[in-house]
Order: structure tokens, then sequence, then C-alpha cells
């Protein structure tokens, strides 16, 4: 089953420490070459987003950068068998920026993509 | 982390022992050259995880924990034994007892090694296929017991027989890398049971539901960890490939009730993008290093992956893919295929002319497709007493109901 990993944080003025960016690629080499990590990537700060939405009949479009401090920083997405592997694999790119970055502070999402699984039928 | 949750914990033990299975093996089977002796140490190790960390927590880097604590079992074990030979092979594998960080680099570099080691060795020509299935998601997938018992819908304790003997079969292979030679066939073996464990969820032989997610799931990570373990075998990427590109249809294949929906009838809506694209990349690479096989029936599910819809597939290169494939392995049923992709394309004769080729084959005298193919082509050409002939036939043979009333209708309308 599939997991999507939603990385939050408040983005930082300075770039990373090139450890942490080191380590982060090392972990991904490992989770793809476990055949578990299928697709990955960094998002552009909220300045370059846009939010659409539908409130009271209206559509309306609202371009970037928003007010909130915090935004989506990157995203993962994991094939493993439950919910406790995607946990796992979230935790140890979580440790890296806890371990590799200090004062950095962020949340990140598992949740699940639904699959075939979810729609199995009675059995 | 402090005390936690247990079940909590306990799903965690769980987690890193799946993720980190297939590699404490390998090393284990390395450090003492048997893989029944591996498999007790990491089993073991796993107990001390489960006893271990709901007490004093998870350790901050759980996989390299359990490696350690395997690690060191493992040369408990050997000096207990006092097994001059198994010391020796330390010795010569140069493994230290240091814990300075140059252990953990040539332990890394060699993980992929004794991985390759452990997957040739599980998947051995020697051994029959249901073992090779069976000790290949035990021992590289980290399933317990239960849960490959689950999968090929048999009793546990039948499982449990057939993997010991499984075990049992494998002392007499020795725990190394093909040499040069072997290599082709060893690994033909290895992407033969892989592609048997994802067909097995593809399209299960047995059992009351069609498709396994899971287990085809299982299959395409195995091939996606061949991918890094052997990035220059073609046929590694193409099978990988050919599973992303089948396992991107499985959201349609079976319709809300359970049944089968065969891929005219797919909607093409619920494929999986994602797999579709990391399909088309891994063939996009087994083209380029050369091919083989799988790569060409990547090449024919690539295909369809493209096609928009299934009138608008190019049945034309999918009927020359067949060609290709009929001289890499030749088959009647491809026949058969070619003809089906030859109707599609407007050009039934063509078709019709490779049916009837092949009619007389023994192997075909009971397949129900064969009669079914000749009459749509039949149909196509205007032959429509001949068709109506050819699928009454056809509705005959099947043994499936759905398909009995599918051909039984065009026995009498057509």
């Amino acid at each position: 089953m599939r997991y999507i990993a939603l990385l939050t944080a408040t983005r930082p003025d300075t770039p990373p420490p090139p450890e942490l960016m080191e380590a982060i690629m090392k972990l991904g080499e490992d989770a793809t070459n476990s055949g578990v990590l299928v697709d990955q990537a960094g998002l552009s700060p909220s300045a370059f987003a846009s939010r659409v939405g539908v409130a009271g009949g209206e559509l309306t479009v609202t371009d970037g950068p928003f007010a909130e401090a915090k935004e989506v920083i990157s995203y993962a997405v994991y094939d493993v068998r439950d919910r406790a592997e995607a946990v796992e694999w979230t935790s140890r790119f979580m440790r890296a920026h806890r371990d590799l970055w200090p004062g950095w502070e962020g949340e990140s999402q598992v949740l699940k993509v639904m699959g075939p699984e979810d729609f199995a039928p009675p059995a | 982390m402090g005390a936690a949750d247990p079940a909590l914990v306990h799903r965690t033990v769980e987690a890193v022992w799946r993720i980190e299975a297939a590699r404490i093996v390998a090393v284990l089977a390395r450090l003492t050259g048997d893989i029944g002796l591996a498999e007790e140490i990491a089993q073991d190790t796993l107990v001390v995880a489960l006893e271990q960390w709901p007490r004093d927590g998870v350790p901050d880097d759980p996989g390299p924990w359990l490696l350690a604590t395997a690690r060191h079992r493992a040369i408990d074990q050997i000096r207990r034994r006092q097994n001059y030979a198994a010391k020796l092979r330390l010795v010569a594998g140069g493994v230290t007892e240091s814990h300075d960080g140059g252990y953990d680099a040539v332990l890394d570099s060699r993980i992929g090694d004794d991985l390759l080691r452990l997957i040739f060795t599980v998947c051995h020509p020697a051994l029959p296929a249901e073992s090779r299935v069976g000790l290949t998601l035990r021992l590289l997938g980290g399933l317990t017991t239960a849960e490959i018992a689950r999968a090929f819908l048999v009793s546990e304790p039948t499982m449990a027989a057939r993997l010991t003997r499984a075990k049992k079969a494998l002392a007499g292979v020795e725990f190394a890398l093909p040499p040069a030679p072997e290599l082709a066939p060893r690994l033909a073996s290895v992407l033969a049971t892989v592609y048997l464990i994802f067909n097995e969820g593809y399209a299960a032989t047995g059992g009351p539901v069609w498709v396994r997610p899971e287990l085809a799931d299982e299959a395409v990570r195995l091939g996606r960890l061949l991918q890094g373990l052997l990035p220059r075998e073609p046929e590694v990427h193409g099978l990988t490939a050919l599973m992303e590109l089948q396992a991107s249809r499985l959201p349609a294949r079976v319709d809300p009730s359970g049944r089968p929906v065969l891929l005219p009838d797919q909607d093409r809506r619920r494929w999986d993008r994602l797999l579709i694209r990391r399909g088309l990349a891994a063939l996009a690479v087994a083209g380029d290093l050369g091919g083989g096989v799988y790569t060409v029936e990547a090449e024919i599910a690539a295909c369809h992956a493209r096609a928009r819809s299934h009138s608008g597939t190019d049945w034309e290169r999918v009927a020359a893919l067949y060609e290709v494939l009929f001289h890499l392995r030749p088959s009647p049923v491809l026949r058969v295929n070619q003809a089906v992709a030859y109707g599609m394309a407007g050009d039934p004769a063509r078709g019709l002319a490779l049916v009837d080729a092949v009619a007389g084959e023994k192997s075909l005298r009971d397949y129900p497709q064969l009669p079914a193919v000749r009459g749509d082509l039949l149909a196509r050409l205007g032959r429509a007493d001949e068709a109506r002939s050819a699928f009454a036939e056809a509705a005959a043979l099947t043994r499936n109901e759905a398909e009995r009333s599918l051909f039984a209708a065009r026995a009498e309308s057509d």
C-alpha cells in the first residue's frame, strides 16, 4: 500500500547544512534500493504557489506568498506493507533533520493513499 | 525515546524488522555460511528487540541496532561452537570486532553483495519453484510464515513444513555468487521466481479472490531491489518495467463485486499513473541495455499503458512485438495473441492466417481462446456463419461461466 509523507516546517532563512543534504540523499538511495521510495520532490516557496478555493458558491484564486509561517516543504511517496513501515522511513528522515540541523523543527504527516486494497470486495 | 505505548513499540519493531530482515539475514549468511542458521540467529535477534524495546525504548538507530546485535550473536554462536572453519571464514572475510567508522563503510559496500548472494542462493534452479517462492518471501521479504501461508492459501503448519524442507534442500547449495558462465541461467531463475510471486498476486491461480495486490506489490519491490543490485542487467529492468506496468492496471482489473475485468473493458482512468511512469522509465533503461523476453513483454504492456482507449492502441506495434517475442520464445499461444492484434489493427485476414496455422497444435486443442479469436476474426471478415460455429466451439470449451455466456451470445447473434 502507498503512503505520502508531507513535510511541513517553517521555511528557514539559511540553506540546510550539507551534511543533512548528504544524509537525505543517502536515505533516499536506501529507500529507493529497497523498492520502497517511489516518488519524492521538494516544493517551491509559497511565493510561487496559488490557492483556488470555493466558498459561498464563489470560486476564488489567490496567489502566494501566503501569510502562514509554516509551509509544505517536500513530499515522499512510499510503497510499503503497512503504516508502521511508512512511519519508520519518515522517522529516519525526521531524525536526520534533528541530528544534523540544530534548532530545526517540523512535522511530517503520513497519509495513506487509497489503493486497490481499499476497494476490495468483502471476502 | 522513553517508555511508549507497548502496542506501538511492537508495531515499530516489526516494521523495522521487515525493512532490515533481508540485509540482516544476508550478512548473517555470509558470516555463518549457513542460511538456516542465519535465519535462526535473525529470529533470536527479533525476539531480543521485542523484549528490550518495549522496556528500554526504541533505539535511536533501530536498523543498525538490529544488524549489530545480530552480528554479535552470530560471532558468539560461532565461538561457542568452536567451529574452526567458520572462524577462518570470518578472518578471510575481514570482519573485525572494532566499532570505528571504517567498519560501517566496509559493511555498507558489502551488504549489496551479501543480498545478491542471498537472492541467488534462495532462487537456485535446483530448488522446486514453490520452495524458491517461499524462501524469497520469507528471507528477502521478511514475511512471517503465517503471512506467506495466507498468501498461498495453505495452513501455517503446511507452509512451515514447506519452508523447512526448502531450507534443508539449501544445505547442499553454496552461499556464493554464481560464477560468470552460470550467471545467465541463475539470473533467469531469480527473475522467474519474482515473476511467479507477481503473477500469484496479479491473477491468483486459486482461492476466492482473483487479485491479491499485496503479493504483486511484494514482487514489484523485489524487482526494484534487483534494479539497484544489478543495474547493468537489461532483463532486471525489463521484468520490473513489466510488473510496474501490469500493476498499474490492478485498480481497474476487478469490478466492485470482485469479478475480473479484462483489458478491453477496463476503465483506464483508474490505471495508476505513477506506476505507468515508473514502468516506462524502467523500460527505457532495459531497452538501452539490450532487452530480452521480459523487456519485449513490457514493450507490449507499454503500448496499452500509452493508449487512451483499447481501440486507440498502436495494434500494429503490438503485432510486431509479438513477432519479436515469438522469435525469442516460440509458443503457439503467442500467435493467437498476435492474431488479436492484427484483427484490431484492421488486418483480420492476416490474423486468421496466423490462427489457422497453429490450429492443429496439440497444446491448443482445449484452448477456448483459439476458436473465440478465430470467430472474432471471421466476423470482422464478414464470414458470419463460420464465426457463429467458431463461437459455439469456444462456448463448449470454456470452463468459465462469464466467458461461456459471452461466447454463446456471439454464437447466436453474429
